[in-house]
């Protein structure tokens, strides 16, 4: 027979189905057989089909087995000895086609994708940078590291890079003003703190792909004269913070991290810093507060640029973590590579977080300028048990939900601000008939009222007044002129709140009255709720 | 856990952690991964290593959600309200192990077998809807299902004593 490879997811989503149990069941199989020349187990970060796990998949062929338990093992195991066809009821099985589909590479959830970001999530060991190193991993690095670091500047801001944390800032202009800034400590910084209802793509591919945030970290340091980063994470994740702390371990051991990285000049170092759960550190300047030991309240403008004015008073780098993973890509292949890709304004590729009422839920990561329709019915695979598409959420609670006319807009940081909504951090929830829009634009100011910082009023006072009219809208007593108070309100939240937690918090209501108002005035006027889902409504 | 102890424990944390008011975050996350809240008399301890008064610690603490002031339940409770969740059923969960265990949200029973709460989303959107028991994941989970574990580990509680 000939050597393969079996790949053992072990995310969370896997984890949390049992992936743990599959490994040892895998060892002991294989040495019964004698087969341990011949299978090769990895264990790998998130395969991205997370709603699917346990997931198991045999390379070279990309045999895709889907809810795999312990008791599996044997027959699949069994299988590869005997050169048998792929044991049919654990393969994916495609509804359209009427029929299974052995490979991952024909499952429409797959191959309508373009991964960049996670290009490595599921195919390496995260644990072993044999492995990062075998996929070319720091070549990256070694490329920037014979170029100037205005010369790695400028490769950045060619390639036309926007920050992947949800705001789109032009990643390059970012680099410039941090490398620009006078003195000589500095910080670089990985935001990884992710507290977006809806999202995981962070947790992702920090699991599945540690050293090639690591390497964007790297790279951001040589051109920008930092010496120190700290990544920070979620508290939530701490298999996420694991696999950093070893990704860090082994890059200093191989020379990537510490004095004189690979006989350079450069000297940068990375600790990990964990989040102890405040929505708004995600916002820059609270971030850096956060990991001063303070409250993380946001600074309120104006003010200095964290770039110039960051952590302990010093210029500071802050990116997302999966825009730390774009830019070894952009070092070793040219900007060219990545402005190719997207539309004109919005290069490469998006990562979304793809759940809600859909068939196919998971990670996904798609080009730039792909259209809403072609992610939710071609890799989502539609809405499951024969319900109607409602809306599709963007954005998490900084963000909107967009209506089945707006399915045909391309997907990019303009289309989605222009619609009301927002790229945010890369949440897409989808929602059928069985979905109260007043409720949703409910649980989103629930949310955004908890999570306010509370330190300017509109945000503290505003959210609280939105989220106390929603309440009684969805239980029924609405009042005539609710519906205008709630635009008002939302409004001049927007306009006077400090930072873009309050800024963005109405969105979810304004979106949801622009779309769907015929639900409010249903629950205002008659009582009624469309969807069936407030119980006061029925 | 008497105070000789509680002040043993600190001090080994804070060997670990050198100094700085930087390093406020991480040394309460160790005092919490350690005692599952933080004791008064480990917020007084930190200050003083910290040159820090029990208020300023405090302040910081109570901005952060996952900072515990009150001891928690043996078992604790951690059910997701991220959108996917909500919209899958994660109200309707909550509302079940509400009925089963006799506790609500932010509340621990007295007998502290049990804490629960609800948390902004545990990443498992995937797996919606979704809670968590100590660190064990729990995905997918109907309300009836809900019933069901709950139950069961309400009756190996009564078992077990």
């Amino acid at each position: 027979m000939p050597a393969k490879t079996i790949l053992v997811c072990q995310g969370t989503g896997c984890i949390s189905g049992g992936a743990a149990q599959i490994e040892p069941a895998l060892a002991a199989e294989i040495s019964r057989h004698s087969l341990q020349d011949k299978l090769q187990i990895k264990h790998t970060g998130c395969h991205g089909f997370c709603q699917r796990g346990p997931l198991v998949v045999i390379e070279p062929e990309g045999t895709f087995y889907t809810h795999v338990t312990p008791a599996d093992i044997p027959e699949i195991v069994a299988g590869l000895k005997n050169n048998a066809p792929p044991v049919a009821r654990l393969l994916y099985y495609d509804d359209l086609l009427a029929r299974p589909i052995p490979s991952f590479h024909n499952i429409p959830f797959y191959y309508k994708q373009n991964r960049i970001v996670l290009r490595n999530c599921g195919f390496i060991n995260p644990e072993s940078i044999d492995d990062y190193l075998s996929v070319g991993g720091y070549h990256g690095l070694q490329q920037a590291l014979q170029m100037q670091p205005a010369e790695v500047v400028d490769e950045v801001k060619k390639s036309g890079l926007r920050g992947l944390g949800g705001a789109g800032f032009p990643v390059g202009q970012k680099w410039e003003a941090a490398a620009r800034a006078p003195g000589k400590e500095k910080y670089v910084i990985c935001n990884g703190d992710e507290g977006d209802p809806g999202a995981f793509q962070d947790r992702s591919v920090l699991e599945g792909d540690p050293h090639s945030v690591l390497e964007g970290m790297i790279i951001a340091a040589y051109a920008t004269g930092a010496e120190k980063g700290y990544a920070y994470v979620r508290q939530e994740y701490p298999l996420a913070v694991q696999r950093l702390q070893v990704a860090i371990t082994q890059a200093r051991e191989r020379g990537f991290l510490g004095k004189n990285i690979l006989g350079s000049r450069l000297n940068f170092d990375v600790e990990i810093f964990q989040g102890a759960g405040a929505f708004v550190c995600g916002e820059s300047t609270a971030l850096v507060l956060s990991i001063e030991g303070k409250r993380g309240f946001p600074k309120p403008m104006p003010r200095p640029r964290t770039t110039e004015v960051g952590l302990w008073g010093k210029p500071t780098l802050l990116n997302n973590v999966k825009t730390y993973a774009n830019i070894p890509l952009i070092l070793k292949n040219g900007w060219r590579w990545l402005a190719y890709k997207g539309t004109a304004n919005s290069k490469g590729t998006a990562v979304f977080s793809l759940t809600g009422k859909v068939v196919n839920s998971g990670l996904i990561e798609v080009e730039m300028g792909t259209r809403l329709r072609e992610i939710i019915y071609d890799i989502g695979g539609g809405i499951p048990g024969g319900r109607t598409f409602k809306a599709v959420q963007t954005g998490g609670p900084s963000g909107g939900c967009l209506p089945a006319e707006l399915l045909d807009m391309p997907v990019d940081f303009d289309s989605l601000t222009g619609a009301g909504s927002m790229m945010g951090s890369g949440g897409m929830v989808v929602m059928d008939q069985d979905t109260c829009m007043v409720d949703v634009a409910r649980y989103f100011l629930d949310f955004t009222q908890r999570e306010s910082c509370g330190q300017c009023v509109p945000c503290r006072v505003g959210t609280k007044q939105m989220y106390d009219i929603l309440d009684r809208i969805t239980r029924g007593r609405g009042k005539k002129g609710d519906i205008e108070l709630l635009e008002e309100l939302g409004q001049s939240i927007k306009e006077t709140s400090i930072c873009a937690l309050g800024q963005s918090a109405p969105n979810p209501v304004l979106s949801t009255i622009r779309y769907f108002r015929d639900e409010y005035e249903a629950h205002i006027q008659e009582g009624y709720c469309p969807a069936g889902v407030c119980r006061e409504c029925l | 856990m008497d105070a000789q102890e509680i002040k043993t424990a600190v001090a080994e944390i804070l060997a670990r952690h050198s100094n700085g008011e930087a390093k406020l975050v991480p040394i309460l996350l160790a005092v919490q991964e350690h005692f599952g809240y933080l004791p008064p008399e480990a917020v007084q301890q930190v200050g003083e290593h910290l040159r820090m008064s029990p208020g300023q610690i405090y302040s910081v603490a109570s901005f952060y959600t996952h900072f515990k002031l009150k001891p928690i339940g043996r078992r604790h409770i951690t059910v997701c309200r991220g959108t996917a969740c909500h919209i899958r059923g994660a109200p309707q969960v909550l509302e079940e192990i509400t009925k089963v265990i006799g506790i609500n949200e932010g509340e621990t029973a007295k007998d502290m077998e049990f804490s629960l709460e609800t948390v902004a989303c545990i990443g498992c959107c995937a797996l919606a809807p979704a809670l968590k028991i100590n660190e064990q994941v729990h995905g997918n989970i109907s309300p009836r299902e809900t019933r069901t574990l709950f139950s069961a580990l309400k009756k190996g509680e009564k078992n077990a004593r």
